[in-house]
């Protein structure tokens, strides 16, 4: 399987990146870890004209802390998140997501800015921003926006993205110590994408959650917030009634595919039981 | 389409290409330099077979460009044995313990279980089975491959080999 051909570009800076695709035009792509791309291009699904690569933008790599955020360069690696200490230390749902993803050869090329930016509602890491109320940094042709995870994606490969943007940044606000957290995914191998997948955090005070986020992956268009189950759980003692109440209202947002996954039911369910897991594991991990 | 200059390190030895865009690393590999080890078997991925280390990496070499692999350092199967024939820990590993079959698989095994033991020199069984599992073998049921990279830790930690009880 051999791509169209195209004509290859290889910038050094974010600028250089933003005026190469204004230049190009439509039919030039931006290419990360190419781990979405290159096997669309191979099946000739995708046949852009220009592709722009990222990796030698040194800019767009590495992980960092800014105050009450960390911040991370779109282009840095899933292998780099699951080594990382800062994410380790403060941000560890990041990791534990990076660790069903694909698996080591992908990891160590696929990007988090790929995953989160190219709408695939397969991907992991779009319900974990939005869990994690992260801000996406786009760098365009009229300069650089913000746009939060949660408003981000509008269907499936459909994004806030204009044409000629460029993800640049991940930015994640620190959550406070002693937060729980869980990434539960259910997949039929590895390397597979989830057949329903929940990402929970919260906190605790006394026994009684004091915040709690959900995001759903793969049983939708986009990746999903589970608002009201958030809302049921949100003051709860994690009551087993209260549980089984808000898993009911986290299912009724789901709208899988029925594919070789499973049926839309079994994936709604399953979505069900992956927010069951998350709950406790996220419970007890957290402090207070 | 204008070709692209790259220059790059394959197993200790440098070379210049001008490739087409599109020339995937796997092609560049086999076919411009004649490097036939690294297998194409699934071309979308999944099998693990075109595997080759760049830089430090295991990649896929048929989901990478030969442009993407501008000044990197690359070693395939054909690097992995000692300039003068010895074989290395994990050839060996894989002869003494039957870990492959019809072998369409074992150069990506070996070379992905290389970066493996690189980074993790005593892994756990389950740790070898995570570290290999982006390499597809439809032989063996992975047994005698686990063994073998358990063979080849020991000896390159310069412990005896202890085969696990079944």
């Amino acid at each position: 399987m051999i791509p169209a051909n195209f004509a290859y570009h290889s910038p050094s800076t974010v600028q250089e990146a933003v005026a190469l695709l204004a230049e190009l035009g439509d039919e030039a792509r931006a290419l990360a870890g190419g781990h979405s791309l290159i096997p669309m291009m191979k099946l000739r699904l995708s046949a852009p004209e220009a592709l722009v690569d990222l990796s030698r933008i040194a800019a767009l790599k590495g992980v960092r802390e800014e105050g009450a955020e960390i911040v991370i360069g779109a282009m840095t690696t899933q292998h780099q998140l699951l080594q990382d200490p800062i994410l380790a230390a403060k941000l560890p749902l990041i990791p534990e997501t990076s660790a069903v993803i694909a698996d080591p050869q992908i990891r160590y090329r696929g990007t988090l800015g790929g995953n989160v930016a190219n709408g695939d509602p397969g991907n992991d890491m779009p319900a974990v921003m939005m869990t994690l109320d992260a801000t996406y940094v786009l760098a365009g042709p009229n300069g650089e926006r913000s746009v939060q995870a949660r408003e981000f994606y509008q269907g499936a490969y459909f994004t806030a993205a204009e044409d000629g943007e460029i993800l640049t940044t991940v930015r994640v606000p620190t959550p406070p110590a002693g937060a729980g957290f869980a990434y539960e995914k259910l997949k039929r191998k590895v390397g597979d994408y989830a057949t329903a997948a929940a990402a929970v955090q919260l906190t605790m005070s006394a026994g009684t959650v004091a915040t709690i986020t959900i995001g759903l992956t793969n049983v939708s268009e986009t990746p999903l917030l589970a608002e009201d189950a958030m809302a049921i759980l949100a003051g709860s003692r994690l009551e087993p009634e209260i549980v089984d109440r808000a898993v009911k209202a986290a299912e009724a947002i789901t709208n899988p595919a029925s594919d070789g996954r499973g049926p839309a039911e079994y994936r709604t369910a399953m979505a069900g039981v992956m927010l069951r897991r998350a709950l406790a594991r996220a419970a007890a991990r957290a402090q207070g | 389409m204008s070709k692209v200059h790259i220059e790059l390190t394959v197993n200790g030895k440098t070379h210049e290409a001008l490739v087409e865009p599109r020339t995937l690393l796997i092609h560049y590999l086999r076919e411009d330099l004649g490097l036939t080890g690294a297998h194409i078997g699934c071309e979308t991925g999944h099998c693990g077979a075109c595997t080759v280390d760049i830089d430090g990496m295991s990649v896929k070499s048929c989901t990478m460009f030969a442009a993407q692999a501008n000044g990197a350092d690359i070693l395939t199967i054909e690097g992995v044995a000692a300039p003068d024939g010895t074989l290395h820990a994990l050839q060996e590993g894989f002869r003494e313990m039957h870990g492959l079959q019809c072998g369409y698989c074992t150069p990506g095994m070996i070379v992905r279980a290389h970066r493996l033991l690189q980074e993790n020199p005593r892994p756990t069984e389950a740790e070898i089975r995570a570290g290999i599992s982006g390499n597809l073998c439809r032989c063996t049921g992975y047994q005698n491959i686990v063994k073998s990279i358990q063979y080849a830790a020991a000896k390159l930690a310069g412990e005896p080999f202890k085969e696990a009880a079944e």
